[in-house]
């Protein structure tokens, strides 16, 4: 980028409307591949997941996997699509060593599912439908290791070594329609579009979702049109977009550093730009080629898909509870207000305190833990919530272990650091930490006794009837037990000891 | 009828990573052009209510469970390529473009 002017994001969006296309590609979590029978786990060591046919060796031939088609339209079904009733597998030709095939097996003007639409929530609670153009199959390509440059990178590289285990691993494309008069909220919806999409595709169980791993990747398309305009400006396509607030940063930047070019004159190339995570800026990629250069033709070794109707409302049946609807009926099952929802929903919390609440702790507990105290934790940590090592099974038993009267709440809150420590189980931590409520009645007395003896005008007092003094020796007995008492409970022995 | 330019078949042989020279551009334009030409006849007596083919058997809905089958171990996948390293196929750099 080399505009002299930097224009601050309101005098873009005073300027400009921004338009966005988002495009979301999901690695399906089948066993194998899409056309193969190789497996597709993470991280196994490169290229023994491989064979034949995504090897692209000759002779090979693909042949398609059941459960991602069927993955594949559950999507397209939860994302309110209609299935195509007959649709083509087609060759993406381009020359690159991602794909040994030096093609890609992908869908172009058939896609299996199509016109849908998804409900996003933002965080005020506004809710924007954005229009859904697509969902369609294709295959993931090889990873690339680039050798001898600087930074792991293309440039500079001397060579690179190609590591096909992920190649055809089965891949959803799932493209927005334009989106629209968001103004200055377009990065906000942005994210909260990929966020619901994530939470949708949890629900339907068709893949991890980890954008961290690269199996939930977003494209950001943004373009800019002056305001007044109505033809869109030309955009650009942001990738390496590895995480939900990248999707938020990438697409504010985008819009800032477009803005800054149209103001002095210049011209946007149609280009892809890669998000860079440590500067929050957006380099310059490839040129894109153009869809013709594709020279997209139909896959002559797959047969075409035709799903007939009852298998369709067979898929259409299996499909959960959406996120949607969950959530209204959880605010309804816990009385939650509006406003508790939404900080619910913000903290990314809904499954974690359901869960929680499964594992037998009351609704209010599990909210206390994870929305104020765990919230906090993971955002000290930059974690998101999920990512803390603490599992809801946990809490619930440290919720336990506070019912039955074992923890105070203050000893409680430790045994969650301990468990966050990596100390083990909140069982293990309170023995380890000795953190137990001394609830031995006799250690209490023993206690009891000394305060009263070494106090002995405080004694009087309460013999006498002055109840309110007993405070003194409860204070007392929490020092000499390291507050691990229950104070509640010794206040009633010293007045016992005292009648 | 098709007109394939001398321009457009340096386009495709750009894409294709080929290198043609320039005369090679001549003799390949009239050779493309003679197959575009044949084709366009089959256009021209094809019917609006005849789908173009692209599969000669009329199958469809032919799948496969998903099922792990042993494939190729890191020696056999790399055994027929020009170079490998770090149990990786190892290719010349790649200039200009980045995936």
């Amino acid at each position: 980028m080399t505009a002299a002017t930097v224009l601050d994001y309101d005098e873009v969006i005073e300027r400009f409307d921004p338009v966005l296309g988002l495009e979301v590609h999901v690695e399906l979590n089948t066993h194998t591949k899409m056309f193969c029978g190789c497996p597709t786990t993470f991280g196994a060591e490169p290229n023994t997941q491989v064979c034949p046919t995504c090897l692209g060796l000759p002779g090979s031939l693909p042949v398609v996997n059941r459960v991602a088609v069927e993955s594949a339209m559950r999507i397209g079904l939860a994302l309110n699509c209609e299935i195509a009733p007959w649709c083509r597998f087609a060759r993406k030709n381009y020359f690159y060593p991602d794909m040994p095939k030096n093609f890609q097996t992908s869908q172009y003007d058939e896609p299996i599912a199509f016109n849908g639409s998804l409900d996003v929530t933002l965080e005020d609670g506004t809710v924007v439908t954005v229009a859904i153009e697509r969902a369609h199959m294709e295959e993931d390509t090889g990873k690339s290791l680039h050798v001898g440059g600087a930074t792991g990178r293309i440039h500079g590289a001397d060579h690179s070594l190609l590591d096909y285990n992920r190649a055809g691993v089965p891949l959803i494309e799932i493209v927005t329609k334009p989106i629209e008069g968001m103004g200055e909220r377009a990065p906000e919806v942005a994210r909260a579009y990929v966020s619901t999409l994530r939470d949708l595709l949890r629900a339907l169980d068709v893949s991890d979702v980890r954008m961290d791993q690269g199996s939930l990747r977003c494209d950001a398309n943004v373009s800019l049109m002056s305001k007044g305009a109505t033809e869109f400006g030309t955009r650009t396509e942001t990738k390496n977009v590895n995480s939900l607030r990248s999707v938020e940063r990438a697409v504010r930047y985008e819009m800032t550093r477009q803005a800054a070019i149209l103001v002095e004159g210049g011209s946007i190339l149609q280009e892809t730009r890669h998000f860079q995570e440590a500067t929050g800026t957006t380099s310059a990629g490839r040129r894109k080629e153009t869809s013709e250069d594709y020279r997209y033709f139909p896959e002559p070794d797959l047969v075409p898909i035709a799903p007939p109707a009852e298998w369709v409302e067979q898929l259409r049946a299996t499909l959960p509870e959406m996120p949607s609807e969950r959530r209204k009926r959880i605010q309804a099952d816990w009385q939650l207000t509006d406003l508790e929802l939404r900080d619910l929903v913000n903290a990314g919390a809904v499954d974690l305190v359901a869960a929680t609440v499964d594992a037998g702790a009351s609704p209010a507990e599990a909210r206390a833990w994870w929305v104020s105290y765990l919230s906090q934790e993971a955002n000290s940590r930059g974690l998101e919530l999920a990512a803390l090592p603490i599992t809801p099974p946990q809490v619930a038993r440290v919720s336990a272990l506070v019912a039955e009267g074992k923890l105070t709440n203050k000893l409680a809150r430790e045994v969650i650091d301990g468990v966050l420590a990596g100390e083990g189980e909140p069982d293990e931590v309170v023995e380890k930490r000795g953190l137990a409520v001394v609830s031995d009645d006799s250690a209490l007395y023993a206690a009891i006794d000394e305060a009263l003896a070494a106090q002995p005008d405080v004694a009087d007092k309460i013999r006498g009837g002055k109840v309110a003094a007993a405070g003194a020796i409860v204070g007392a007995v929490m020092k000499t037990t390291k507050g691990q008492a229950d104070a509640k409970r010794v206040r009633e022995l010293i007045l016992e000891r005292c009648t | 009828m098709p007109n394939i330019s001398r321009d457009e078949v340096a386009h495709l042989a750009r894409l294709a990573r080929l290198a043609v020279t320039e005369d090679e551009l001549d003799t390949f334009a009239g050779q493309l052009d003679v197959i575009l030409q044949s084709v366009a006849r089959v256009g021209e007596v094809a019917a609006e209510d005849i789908p173009p083919t692209s599969h000669a058997v009329p199958l469809t809905n032919v799948f496969r469970e998903d099922l792990v089958r042993p494939g190729l171990t890191q020696q056999q996948a790399l055994a027929g390529a020009p170079a490998a390293e770090d149990g990786r196929f190892r290719v010349p750099r790649i200039l200009g473009e980045e995936a």
